[in-house]
């Protein structure tokens, strides 16, 4: 393992990400990572917000303007469904984690359903929210 | 430690492993399945907890700073904001530590960045903590 230089042309090279055609599975997963990275930073949103919070109205009043323009809605709106996309990746892992799902037709009917699930949940909240 | 194989271990069962490695079960970074079962059980957590979120986010939609104030300083707010801040750091700290370990092959800077990685958890979660701590106690 120490000495892995991979010498391109001396040795056969496993095929890698672009010689597959991108099936959802595949698509799903590489999303639920991002999505995972994404929601790493987009706890400073939330600090941000608790903190401003708790230092006062004219803070609090600051976020709530900056959270209300056209970009921070469209950050809130996109950190909406990042969550909800991870949270229902990781649902599917864990029934993946118990070992059932793994037929072919099921792991696309989870795949498709995660992704068609955080969507609709997205668009729901967001209705609620304008609605409300 | 003293390596002691079987006498005559068949192909199957040759193992570098000692009996007691084997029992314990660690593996060679020496935390076994700690990472995965942390990373489950916040998981599990987390899907609770974020629920919650969202749904005492909409609930301020809309509400002026008093009525924040007011929501945001209930026990059962404080009690579960406090949870899903804990559960949330430990969870993406695990979940940063494997994309670092996959993807950062340098030795130095890996190790750089999976302390930057606890850092950063640590960092946002205390901050969040204080913050809903004086939305809780604070005047």
């Amino acid at each position: 393992m120490a000495s892995a230089k991979p010498s391109a042309g001396s040795r056969p090279v496993s095929p890698h990400l672009q010689i597959y055609s991108p099936l959802v599975n595949m698509m799903m997963s590489i999303v639920h990572r991002i999505t995972g990275g994404a929601l790493y930073f987009g706890t400073l949103l939330l600090a941000f917000y608790l903190v401003s919070a708790a230092s006062g109205p004219e803070a609090f009043a600051y976020a709530s303007w900056l959270f209300s323009t056209p970009i921070g809605l469209l950050i809130l709106f996109g950190y909406t469904w990042v969550l909800l996309h991870h949270m229902l990746g990781g649902v599917r892992h864990m029934i993946w984690d118990t070992g059932r799902g793994f037929d072919l037709a099921t792991v696309d009917k989870l795949c498709w359903g995660s992704l068609v699930g955080s969507i609709s949940l997205t668009i729901l909240v967001w209705a609620i929210a304008i609605l409300l | 430690m003293t390596t002691t194989l079987r006498p005559t271990p068949s192909p199957n069962e040759a193992q570098i492993r000692t009996p007691l490695a084997r029992v314990r079960g660690l593996g060679s970074a020496k935390d076994g399945t700690e990472h995965f079962w942390r990373q489950r059980v916040t998981a599990v957590a987390n899907l609770f907890l974020v629920i919650f979120a969202v749904i005492l986010v909409l609930r301020l939609v809309g509400a002026d700073y008093a009525e924040v104030r007011e929501t945001l300083s209930g026990p059962f707010v404080t009690v579960a904001l406090t949870m899903l801040i804990l559960s949330g750091v430990i969870h993406m700290r695990l979940g940063m530590q494997t994309i670092i370990e996959d993807y950062i092959h340098s030795e130095g800077l890996k190790v750089v960045l999976l302390m930057l990685n606890t850092f950063f958890a640590i960092a946002v979660g205390a901050t969040c903590l204080v913050a809903v701590l004086q939305l809780a106690f604070g005047s």
